[in-house]
């Protein structure tokens, strides 16, 4: 059903025609609404044959998430940014152990300094841990990406985090069809574990293994993601077949039949993306986009096929590796790794910490590739005279003081829009 | 069953025991007072082979309060396991030790698991099935508090049993908050003006526990297998949070002898010094009195990391310590007294 509604309103809804049999969840900004959605469905008996827990952390919720999705529940949870890191150690724990809980991340950045924002930090600090990552553009996207996940989770008993960016798609309000329970019903079928805890037929989960076997544990966790990288565009067409949308898949490429230089982002910010590549392109400037979808598993094939033969890359990173650069960068360079010829692929960073990515400073990053080439990280927007001026005063004594409430002090004095 | 023993029973509460331990062996009880390692049907939730140390209290702790709780279910029993000596030692991969539904994710999480599993039963209808969480003093007082703490909050349908061997055994007997003042741990050498653990430190998690107002909370320990039995089959005819807080000998970090493990449990209880009680809905509604009452010192003396502060002359920390068994002893009203057996 169309609908005009947040969001996280809608993304809710689709979780709830999921039918998840435990939810748990530990609220933190951007990620509430999603998760006060569903309480308030459970409680209402909307949802029904659901058990909706409050919790005292993130880490205590991702454990119950765990002792849930082990005893054959339907598991989900929801979060961002520093709950993500709260729960960290959870969250290898599920994936080591095959679980396939599905959850939402309110992607927003990590502090210090604290900033409720949009970036996609968090989900950069867990791309190693083992879980599939699946980025939504718009909340459209997003509700077809859960109902897509927990299919997707369950066929390879891994879990999945669909990740979301906070407030830019969290709290929009925006056109979204929400599918009807027995469309979702007729995609999706009830789970049926490959193991679980049950006192008909006593099993251990969660053994100490050493030298001998970890390797191979290991391996199989990759060998799922393989699974997955020949899954997912199956599900993506599957779920088109079904609902008559393009939504999923392991990437999309926007005009880039022709185009010389190709962008490389994920998330919301491939709408402005877009936009900006129809103004460049009624200008004559030969340019096209592949968003990628699925960062883990990375589709490193597909993405090479994608950028081969171009000249210019452009890498537009949301998070970064401190000390190195930009996470989606550096797969992107591995993914054109060997490649006779490869583009060259230039790294922005961009959008840290909720700063708005504007379709003008677009057009000038896109321009500055083809025209001046850069070496190492860009960092779009960047206030030179603030960051020079900090460093200054930092060389000038010892006891300069921190960082962040210095910059704010100067902005306040020089106002940004200086 | 002895005649003699059925006749007096009526008349006479339990007052004689096994000269020396101050035990009360299976051939003194009635049939339905026996330990469930003594029936035949024993349900044997451990299973030999594991790899824990000789005379370990914790073994021998969980295998009996496992048993217990396998027996109250009649085997509808699901056990979440913290990270810890008895994880380690059932689970050598890969082999297991466990013949029962059991599940290990971290070490400071067992409570919220646990809670997730009992979720998952509810949803299921599997009304039948209980949850068993179990971990250390380590993964119980220390790193797993949040969690513990929440599913006591929320009053959840999980029996949680501490082993406490006051100290981390796992990764080499380091301090816990439950290592008593003066032991010598790893991380609390026998070294510098105060050697030992700190005076004044720790808490008392059964207490904490009975603050949250959770329907039951009880101390046990090795020595008196049938109270700890008895304490799990009363816990398991209780729904909502449950704890109880084992007392549980470690030879290997307390530096004992491997055959005093259960003598050394019974010292801490007959000192005064681990309280044995039994509380339902923060109230203490009883406690097991001292049979024959010792000084603190006696229970310190055969334990190693007590060893310094036996060396020359008495230690005044050992008068500290015995001030701390007196507290217990007035605070849980463990001394036996007229009506009060
Ligand atoms: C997050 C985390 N920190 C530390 C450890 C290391 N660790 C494993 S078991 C253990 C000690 C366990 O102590 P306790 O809970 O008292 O159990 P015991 O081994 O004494 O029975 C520690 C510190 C860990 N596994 N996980
Ligand atoms: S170290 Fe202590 S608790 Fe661990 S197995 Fe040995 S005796 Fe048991
Ligand atoms: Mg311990």
């Amino acid at each position: 059903m169309l609908k005009q509604v947040e969001g996280s309103i809608s993304t809710a809804e689709a979780i709830g025609l999921c039918r998840p049999e435990v939810i748990c969840a530990y609220p933190i900004t951007p990620q509430t609404h999603i998760v006060e959605g569903l309480g308030r469905m459970v409680r209402s008996g909307e949802l029904k044959n659901c058990e909706f827990i409050n919790v005292e952390s993130e880490f205590g919720a991702l454990s119950a998430c765990i002792g849930s999705s082990a005893a054959g529940a339907r598991t989900y949870t929801a979060t961002s940014s520093q709950g993500l890191l709260f729960m960290a150690e959870a969250v290898y724990n599920a994936s080591g152990m095959g679980l396939p809980i599905v959850m939402t991340l309110g992607t927003r950045a990590i502090g210090a300094p604290i900033n409720i924002w949009n970036d996609h930090s968090d989900a950069m600090s867990m791309r190693d841990a083992g879980w599939m990552q699946l980025f939504a553009e718009t909340n459209q996207e997003s509700v077809d990406l859960h109902i897509q996940a927990f299919r997707l989770a369950e066929a390879v008993s891994m879990p999945v985090m669909v990740c979301v960016d906070g407030f830019i798609l969290t709290h929009a309000v925006e056109r979204v069809d929400v599918p009807a329970q027995a469309e979702v019903d007729a995609f999706l079928p009830p789970y049926d574990p490959v193991q679980v805890v049950d006192p008909r037929e006593p099993i251990s989960i969660g053994a100490m293994v050493g030298p001998d076997a970890f390797t191979e544990v290991k391996y199989l966790q990759n060998y799922k993601q393989n699974l997955a990288l020949k899954l997912i565009p199956d599900l993506a067409s599957d779920f088109k077949k079904r609902f008559g949308r393009d939504s999923g898949g392991l990437l999309r490429t926007y005009r880039t039949e022709d185009a010389e230089m190709v962008v490389v982002a994920m998330g919301s910010v491939n709408g402005t993306i877009k936009d900006t590549i129809d103004e460049m392109r009624a200008d004559g400037f030969s340019i096209g986009l592949v968003t990628l979808v699925s960062y883990r598993p990375f589709p490193t094939e597909e993405l090479r096929n994608a950028l081969k033969g171009r000249k210019h890359v452009v890498v537009v990173d949301k998070s970064f590796a401190i000390g190195m650069g930009g996470q989606l960068a550096a797969d992107v360079d591995h993914a054109l790794r060997n490649v006779d010829g490869a583009p060259h692929a230039l790294s922005c960073i961009a959008g840290l910490g909720g700063r708005p990515i504007t379709r003008a400073s677009l057009r000038e990053l896109f321009r500055k590739a083809r025209k001046e080439p850069w070496e190492g990280m860009l960092f779009l927007d960047l206030n030179q005279k603030v960051v020079a001026t900090e460093i200054e005063h930092m060389g000038s004594m010892r006891r300069s003081g921190p960082i962040a409430e210095n910059l704010l002090r100067r902005l306040s004095v020089t106002p940004a829009a200086e | 069953m002895n005649d003699a023993v059925k006749e007096l029973e009526p008349t006479q509460k339990l007052k004689f025991y096994q000269k020396g331990t101050f035990t009360v062996g299976n051939r003194l009880v009635s049939d339905s007072d026996r330990t469930v390692q003594a029936s035949l049907d024993r349900s044997n939730a451990i299973t030999c082979g594991h790899r824990a140390c000789q005379g370990c209290g914790e073994a021998l702790g969980a295998r009996y309060a496992v048993d217990a709780a396998m027996r109250a279910t009649n085997g509808n029993l699901i056990v979440v396991n913290a990270t810890g000596c008895l994880e380690v030692f059932t689970t050598p991969y890969p082999e297991t030790a466990w013949q029962v539904a059991w599940v290990h994710s971290l070490f400071g999480n067992a409570a919220a698991v646990a809670t997730g599993v009992a979720a998952a039963m509810r949803v299921k209808g599997r009304k039948e099935v209980r949850v068993f969480a179990q971990g250390g003093d380590g993964g119980t007082t220390d790193i797993g508090f949040g969690c513990l703490s929440g599913m006591f909050e929320r009053n959840d349908d999980v029996l949680y049993v501490c082993y406490d061997n006051e100290g981390y055994m796992n990764t080499g007997v380091q301090r816990s908050s439950a290592t008593p003042p003066a032991a010598r741990t790893a991380t609390t050498d026998v070294v510098g003006a105060e050697p030992g653990n700190v005076f004044g430190t720790g808490k008392s998690l059964p207490k904490i526990a009975m603050a949250h107002g959770i329907p039951y909370v009880a101390t046990a320990t090795v020595a008196d297998l049938h109270d700890l039995e008895r304490k799990v089959t009363k816990a398991m005819s209780i729904h909502g949070a449950r704890y109880i807080h084992v007392h549980v000998p470690c030879p290997l970090g307390w530096g004992a002898a491997s055959h005093d493990t259960i003598r050394l449990a019974r010292l801490a209880v007959e000192s005064g010094f681990f309280p044995v009680f039994e509380a339902e809905h923060g109230v203490v509604t009883g406690s097991r009195k001292i049979r024959h009452r010792i000084p603190v010192a006696e229970y310190l003396k055969p334990q190693k990391r007590f060893a310094h502060l036996f060396k020359g002359g008495e230690d005044p920390r050992v008068a500290r310590l015995q001030e701390i068994a007196d507290r217990n002893i007035a605070e849980y009203d463990l001394l036996a007294h007229e009506g009060n057996v």
